[in-house]
């Protein structure tokens, strides 16, 4: 069961520099500039690191789609914007490993031939800027960073950037739009980032926590890291554990592994051991499960997927037998008519339509016929538009009526719905 | 006005983007801690600075959430209520927080020291119910702890 922890170590003080130094910290980054810069990509194409920022898409492979010659100077963009609902793992590795996660940016920058890489950071987590910046500084100061790294000859610089308080910026290419200096809009693809992505340059944007298994792969080598957990979605994943446990928190744990297990081991089960009524897997977007579902899914991408829900972030809410799952959702939709950017029409308005018939079921006076409405608004909002916050405002919803129906069913007002009761207008 | 330091800044910055409009969110950033809020001024100043048109700025300053588009208090507390911390009973928080301070979300104490405002999920979930005031998390809250916390600041 107890694995050595690769992306958050149980090491005092290894945020600091000569604590991760002394622990053979960027020796990985000495390692990968012996090589050629395919061969890194390909170790970490061959390793099956999958993205841990909601998507799941194969690391290496996203970075093949890099051009390898290029008249634009290359960029990557870290995404540490972190702001799904029930997500805080990022910020884990802000304070407890930077360096890890800054070796893992210079690893990628060197294997696609990066001029600047952009880390950027949600606003709201000012603290964690400033120790990330501690960090960063700490290495540019040993020469890790910048021109010339380790006289290899390759030189790339990094800059922190700070976000203000958008969840859409987690969106990759309203990202770019927001290091721009834009309304972060998310952009239509194609063209898609590697060819056409900030200022029109080449671009690659990963997750945090995917940056930090980079240097893992190199240390362990692909063969060992692929074996990690769940085949077809290895290595480490930090899983968030929030709502309803006893011991709520950060777990890095292999992927594969029980949410039972997680829930009942990890987290400590549920307080007074009541029953679960609902867990939402992987940040509020992806689709909210039964409580009696859950036995036998794991925590990876086909698992989950099987399930008829999603890893997303792997932040994991538990709900106990009491929740009210109608505020549960009203709540959920609030949030996504609130982060709604407001291009794209059936998400600008459809988020809001959907946040008003809820509130009619929460405040007890929907009518029976509101919870097919309900679900034509979020039917045509998912796939309709530019970005996947239409689809993240939807699938909430639909899974919600979908495996509670009658939740909605319980919280209809008694005929007539609307007007005065009954028995007011006819005398 | 912003700060020669600030606007020193604002010179070295610009060196690592292809584009001096990039540095839009730092310069806003730069005024907000200067001035507490975003005024016109600053739109204007921000622009001029950045070589940008001055309805650019405005334009980014209304979509991010985190630039004050007017005054608020000396601190600003902002108390998630999204799921996670809602199962935990943010709400109690929040309704503590209103009836101390005799405000409601959106509202600043007469005095001009409070404004209390709801917040979208701040990546505490697991430490939640919480709050931010200024820069700073207060995690596990409960009504003692938050009256421990506001009694040091009032």
């Amino acid at each position: 069961m107890s694995m050595e922890r690769l992306i958050l170590p149980d090491i005092p003080e290894y945020h600091l520099l000569d604590v991760y130094e002394s622990r053979g910290g960027y020796q990985m980054l000495r390692k990968a500039l012996g090589m050629k810069p395919e061969e890194v990509t390909e170790e970490v194409k061959k390793s099956g690191l999958r993205g841990r920022g909601g998507a799941c898409f194969p690391t290496g492979l996203k970075w093949t789609f890099m051009p390898k010659q290029s008249d634009k100077p290359k960029f990557l963009c870290v995404n540490g914007d972190e702001s799904e609902p029930g997500t805080f793992k990022d910020r884990q590795i802000f304070e407890f490993n930077p360096h890890q996660m800054i070796e893992g940016i210079l690893i990628a920058a060197y294997a696609m031939g990066i001029a600047t890489a952009y880390l950027y950071i949600r606003g709201e987590y000012a603290t964690w800027i400033r120790m990330v910046r501690k960090a960063v500084d700490d290495a540019y100061a040993k020469g890790y960073v910048g021109r010339d790294i380790m006289g290899s000859g390759f030189s790339t610089e990094l800059v922190i950037h700070r976000g203000a308080g958008a969840y859409i910026c987690g969106e990759e290419s309203s990202l770019m739009n927001s290091l721009e200096g834009q309304r972060g809009y998310p952009r239509v693809k194609p063209p898609f980032p590697a060819q056409n992505g900030v200022w029109g340059c080449p671009t690659t944007i990963n997750n945090v926590e995917t940056i930090a298994n980079v240097p893992v792969i190199l240390r362990l080598g692909w063969e060992a890291y692929s074996k990690i957990g769940h085949p077809r979605h290895p290595g480490p994943i930090l899983v968030g554990v929030s709502g309803h446990v006893n011991k709520p928190g950060v777990f890095e744990l292999p992927t594969g592994l029980l949410l039972t297990e997680i829930i009942g081991n990890y987290a400590g089960g549920v307080p007074g051991n009541k029953r679960i009524k609902a867990v939402i897997p992987g940040g509020s977007s992806t689709m909210i499960l039964r409580g009696d579902q859950i036995a036998g899914v794991t925590m990876d991408a086909d698992g989950l997927k099987a399930a008829g829900s999603s890893v997303g972030t792997a932040g994991m809410i538990v709900m106990d037998e009491d929740t009210d799952l109608i505020r549960v959702i009203t709540r959920i939709t609030a949030f996504y008519h609130h982060e709604s950017c407001g291009q794209c029409t059936p998400c600008r308005e459809g988020t809001g339509w959907m946040h008003k018939i809820l509130q009619r079921f929460e405040q007890g006076h929907a009518a029976a016929s509101d919870i097919d409405l309900l679900l034509n608004v979020a039917n045509n909002i998912e796939g309709n538009t530019i970005c996947a916050l239409g689809d993240a405002a939807a699938w909430p919803v639909q899974s919600m009526i979908k495996r509670f129906r009658e939740e909605f069913e319980k919280r209809v007002a008694p005929a007539p719905a609307m007007g005065p009761p009954l028995a007011e207008a006819v005398h | 006005m912003l700060s020669e330091k600030s606007l020193n800044a604002i010179e070295e910055l610009k060196k690592k983007y292809r584009h001096p409009q990039s540095v839009v969110l730092p310069a806003l950033w730069m005024w907000q801690e200067e001035h507490g809020w975003i005024s016109e001024e600053g739109m204007k100043q921000v622009a001029e600075v950045l070589g940008i048109p001055v309805h650019h700025v405005f334009g980014v300053v209304s979509f991010y959430t985190m630039f004050n588009q007017k005054p608020v208090g000396k601190y600003k507390i902002e108390v998630c209520t999204n799921v996670s911390c809602m199962l935990k009973n943010s709400d109690r928080i929040l309704k503590h927080i209103e009836d101390r301070l005799q405000i409601k979300p959106g509202e600043t104490t007469s005095e001009g020291k409070f404004t209390l405002v709801e917040a979208e999920c701040l990546g505490s979930c697991g430490t939640a119910p919480m709050m931010q005031i200024g820069d700073r998390y207060y995690e596990d809250l409960d009504e003692a702890k938050l009256d421990r916390i506001l009694s040091s600041l009032e």
